[in-house]
């Protein structure tokens, strides 16, 4: 037997490399990085030209790095409050979505196992229910209430839909912490509530985290639920705001990119930052079973 | 039992706001599926199946928005996950380059659809669009194509910009679960002599199910919620060659007034949603490998 001199405890290598796989590799992996790198920056040069320039050069450099989209931009909309409305459904859903859910997933964990389980089962159903097919009993249930064209009605529905899933996220954190520790806090006499927020919701951290990042990318990138419910111009979100540019610049690109381009830097920004984050909370979400 | 009464307090807010403005909608949609309430005025009659009836024997533009579901379903579930577990497997490493290629890949995830699909309208715009403008370049000029006009192709380009955006966050996914692998598999692999073919075969794809079952299951679902993206792209057109389901019960409420039908629709949508991933859960479960 000659056996290549073995490497121990290397990583995983689906496939055996050799030399020139290693280097062919990165043919399709470039080529794909240009596929999502083009179509971003063509649309961020375009915010730098006007109309006329962008038919006769769509694809090149701008001209110059003229920020007149921009000016437009802020003087045509209310580009501040509609971000100022995003901030403010997105951040107090997230609030109550972590709030009301960490207790939940402290309950199901302190209780009876088959109790926990059955509540468990019962609140993650909601996450094989797309939002589109409860928009219409929603929308009609939520004008019952009045609480359509109100902030406060996005942030409920939004707390209501994303629950399950940070449930989910939760749960399944919490399952794992060590039984011993709080069973020693709860022999010392300390109450649920102070078990909870002395013990489990510093030590579920990381869980909270990417349950948090999650549930904001999802809330501040929603456009169905401000859709249905927002009519006042004083009260749109980011996204709302851009789908009616559609209608109001029809083919105006530079200044519909602008807004794209407002509406998604401070997103790209967090995400350079905090990608290793979002990127464990965006799959997380997606985690099941 | 006296010491479980205080997690009610725990509970109790969550469960309410979930059940109250989550559950109770999604089942009230099965009463109005009954009525032809037209959303406006308080009178509703009652109607028994018949918006059923309508909807699956009388009506054609759910029949097509049905197909287009199926068509665009099976496209993005295919070419996604072929390409993600592709990509997947040429960045299981955790290397400086391969966690930057990631990171790339990933980056439309948290992109708005909203935003994802006017870059896209851009990208296709059949005048400016950087695609043809692309293609006349490279003197492909016959590939040159009304992307999101023609009838034929426009609910594949959609599809396209699906998988542009979620491929990243799919690949993530199988990453996860192939580090998960036991190396020493791959060791004896390469001892035995196997060919890349046959360690994938053989060890990879068995030990991969359980990711393949969620990335299947989860892109299944969100193919059917590819509403946000459709609705700025073409809103349904041309001539409802790209409405899909969740488009159509929007339109037919929101449009036309018809809260009764809608519902129906959404009960419908609803049923095939949940037998669609049952069924895959079944198939893929009955293919898991335990070691």
């Amino acid at each position: 037997m000659s056996l290549p001199a073995p490497e121990p405890q290397k990583s995983a290598q689906p496939v055996p490399s050799r030399k020139w796989p290693e280097f062919l590799r990165h043919i399709p992996l470039v080529l794909y990085s240009l596929i999502i790198i083009t179509p971003l920056s063509l649309v961020f040069f375009a915010t730098f030209k006007d109309l006329s320039q962008l038919y006769t050069n769509p694809l090149g450099l701008p001209r110059s790095w003229d920020l007149a989209n921009y000016t437009r931009l802020f003087q045509n909309e209310n580009m501040v409050v509609y971000f100022k409305n995003s901030m403010i459904v997105t951040f107090t859903s997230v609030f109550f979505i972590l709030f009301f859910g960490s207790m939940i997933s402290y309950a199901i964990i302190r209780m009876p196992k088959w109790t926990g389980a059955i509540l468990f089962s019962f609140i993650t159903l909601g996450m094989m229910i797309p939002t589109q097919v409860n928009m219409i009993p929603t929308y009609v249930f939520f004008a019952k209430l009045d609480l359509l064209n109100k902030h406060l009605g996005l942030i409920i529905v939004t707390v209501a839909t994303l629950l399950p899933i940070c449930v989910f996220i939760l749960t399944g954190f919490m399952k794992t912490l060590p039984k011993g520790l709080i069973e020693a806090a709860m022999i010392d006499g300390a109450s649920h509530w102070k078990i909870y927020t002395r013990l489990v919701l510093p030590l579920s951290g990381p869980a909270l985290a990417t349950a948090a990042i999650f549930c904001f990318v999802i809330a501040w990138n929603d456009l169905l639920y401000p859709l249905l419910f927002i009519k006042s111009a004083e009260l749109k979100t980011l996204p709302l705001a851009l789908l009616q540019f559609q209608g109001e610049y029809l083919t105006d690109y530079p200044m519909i990119f602008s807004g794209v381009v407002v509406a998604s830097i401070p997103m790209v920004i967090i995400y350079t930052f905090l990608q290793k984050y979002f990127i464990a909370g965006m799959t997380a979400g997606s985690m099941k079973g | 039992m006296r010491k479980y009464w205080p997690l009610s307090f725990f509970i109790l807010p969550g469960l309410l706001m979930y059940v109250i403005f989550f559950v109770f909608p999604a089942i009230s949609a099965l009463g109005l599926s009954l009525t032809d309430w037209n959303g406006i005025t308080p009178e509703r009659n009652f109607v028994g199946l018949a918006n059923y009836k309508e909807m699956l024997t009388n009506d054609p533009i759910f029949a097509q928005t049905f197909g287009n579901n199926i068509k665009y379903m099976l496209f993005v579930v295919f070419f996604q996950t072929l390409f993600s577990l592709i990509f997947a497997m040429m960045l299981v490493k955790n290397s400086r380059m391969n966690v930057f290629y990631r990171a790339l890949f990933f980056l439309p995830t948290i992109i708005a659809s909203i935003s994802v699909a006017f870059i896209w309208i851009f990208v296709y715009d059949p005048s400016i669009g950087s695609l043809n403008t692309f293609l006349t370049k490279l003197k492909l000029d016959f590939l040159i194509q009304s992307w999101l006009g023609d009838k034929n192709i426009a609910i594949y380009s959609i599809a396209v910009v699906q998988c542009w955006a979620h491929i990243g966050q799919v690949m993530v996914i199988f990453i996860a679960g192939l580090q998960s692998i036991p190396k020493s598999l791959y060791e004896v692999a390469r001892i035995e002599g196997a060919t890349p073919w046959q360690t994938f075969r053989h060890v990879t794809w068995p030990l991969l199910a359980p990711s393949a079952t969620i990335v299947v299951a989860y892109t299944t679902l969100q193919s059917f919620k590819a509403f946000d993206l459709i609705l700025a792209m073409t809103d349904g057109g041309p001539s409802y060659a790209t409405e899909i389901l969740s488009l159509f019960l929007y339109h037919q409420a929101f449009n036309n007034y018809k809260f009764g039908y809608a519902s129906a629709t959404a009960v419908i949508f609803m049923l095939i949603v949940a037998s669609i991933t049952l069924l895959q859960f079944r198939i893929l479960r009955a293919n898991k490998v335990s070691y």
